[in-house]
């Protein structure tokens, strides 16, 4: 038996089809996992997020401690509630993990780490605090919803706690707000737009039968993985992982070398990367033929030859689409081999959808 | 519970074949099986006419999970695939024992001894619960 979010017993309630994610007895789907996929695209879904993993971090030495993790530069931030998604890297740049951080104020920040590594950064983020003036805070007592979709921030804004909802409709993306224990960001890992709300377990599992009671969508982890591939959004452990940078996992818009002082983890490696010449790059795949793309299969290009780090089926667009690591010269037309088949593909600029819009023909 | 409709025979890999009157036999997969799998959005059917061994990868179901084989369940030659499920793959979930049939072959002969009736694949699902 795995980990339970506090909201493991909705979900059984609610006959949802349960699997094992990191440990955790997550909801792989509900009725289906198309239907929630469509209901996120064109209403409103939400998922238990709970397993996410909430650090905040605090201190005089807050600041200096992720200007050294995260490489990305909180120094972009210009105001507090602003977030930033980063990779955190080791020490050959390869990616630790991904996540976001949030600046609640003066020297107090809150990262959303994912579920499945959650030991490992948890021991990472010590690490690299060792002589800090920091304290790391797991915050294992709070349940994370995420409410997502063109309806989702009209739907959840009144059934906020703390009169919280005019704010939160008002929030642009990438921002968040800290009202006593209630955080909200406009943020997603659905390529729509949503929030992500992070409360104490009652009030969570509250919200969350408001939000069924309102009309929103349950939604599992088979939908969050096809809305996520949609968006091109890199999943960690199949798009990038300790063996791969940010600079070949269509990541390098996350990585701040300016200032040129600035000594993040895992710099002196990527620096030597680019000075090597970059010779990867991941980017978008669309199949031309019947059949669905996985993660693994061969991609051959005119360039050289590449791999799928996340295929399947996109429901949008009713055909299958990847993301692949592929030479970088590589472009257009190309092959892919699925179960000894070679079969028509072309690469394509991600992501396929946003904002239920497909982007890609 | 799944639906095991009687006058079928079944594996042990959750297929089931009906003996047509003409000597074929229809083959698909069980309710278990495609609940099992998940909704299904793309099957891989083989060409008529192929030879195939009992075991042999015959075709492959894919969820928007993964992918899976199905494998013949006994010796014979491909007569017919279902058409119906290069545009609707979803007929298997919605009518395993219908129109979400995969194939029809024709049996070596013998090949269809030993095949499970409903009752013993019912009790082969209680008995994996």
């Amino acid at each position: 038996m795995g980990h339970r979010t506090p909201l493991y017993d909705e979900h059984v309630a609610a006959g949802a089809r349960l699997v094992e994610f990191g440990g955790w007895d997550m909801p792989l789907q509900y009725a289906s996992a198309l239907a929630e996929h469509h209901a996120v695209r064109q209403g409103c879904g939400i998922f238990d997020v709970s397993h996410m993993t909430v650090v905040d971090v605090m201190g005089p030495d807050t600041r200096p401690f992720l200007r050294r993790l995260l490489a990305n530069d909180i120094a972009r931030l210009r105001e507090p509630g602003q977030g930033l998604y980063s990779c955190m890297l080791n020490d050959a740049g390869g990616v630790v993990d991904d996540l976001i951080a949030y600046w609640t104020g003066d020297d107090r920040f809150r990262l959303v780490v994912n579920a499945a590594t959650r030991s490992q950064d948890l021991a990472w983020l010590a690490r690299v605090a060792d002589r800090d003036d920091v304290v790391l805070r797991h915050r294992d007592d709070l349940l994370m919803i995420a409410v997502q979709g063109p309806a989702a921030v009209a739907l959840v804004a009144p059934l906020l706690p703390h009169d919280a909802g005019p704010d939160v409709l008002a929030l642009k993306t990438f921002r968040s707000l800290l009202r006593e224990d209630l955080f909200v960001a406009r943020t997603g890992y659905t390529g729509e737009d949503g929030v992500e709300v992070i409360l104490p377990v009652p009030a969570g599992v509250d919200l969350w039968q408001r939000l069924v009671a309102a009309g929103a969508t349950r939604c599992g982890l088979g939908a969050r993985d096809t809305l996520r591939l949609e968006a091109a959004l890199n999943l960690y452990g199949q798009d990038m992982d300790a063996g791969t940078t940010p600079l070949v996992s269509g990541l390098a818009w996350t990585v701040a070398f300016d200032p040129a002082d600035r000594q993040f983890r895992g710099r002196a490696a990527l620096e030597q990367q680019v000075a090597a010449g970059i010779t990867e790059k991941l980017t978008g795949l669309l199949l031309e033929d019947r059949g669905i793309m996985r993660h693994g299969q061969r991609v051959l290009t005119p360039a050289g030859e590449g791999v799928i780090t996340s295929g399947g089926f996109s429901p949008t667009m009713d055909r299958s689409i990847a993301l692949a690591r592929v030479p970088v010269a590589a472009g257009g037309p190309c092959q892919v081999e699925i179960r000894s088949a070679l079969k028509s593909a072309r690469l394509v600029r991600p992501p396929f959808v946003r904002l239920g819009r497909v982007l890609v023909d | 519970m799944s639906d095991v409709p009687s006058g079928l025979k079944y594996t042990r890999e959750h297929e089931w074949l009906r003996q047509e009157g003409d000597g074929t036999v229809v083959v698909g997969i069980t309710d278990h099986a495609q609940h099992q799998l998940g909704e299904l959005v793309y099957v891989e059917l083989p060409d008529a006419g192929r030879s195939l061994a009992a075991g042999d990868a015959m075709a492959v179901v894919e969820s928007t999970k993964a992918a899976s084989d199905v494998y013949a369940p006994v010796a014979g030659a491909i007569v017919e695939v279902n058409p119906a499920l290069a545009s609707e793959p979803e007929l298997v979930n919605s009518d395993p024992y219908g129109r979400g049939w995969l194939v029809r072959l024709k049996p070596a002969a013998g090949s269809t001894d030993g095949l499970m009736d409903a009752a013993a694949y019912g009790a082969l699902l209680a008995a994996d619960h």
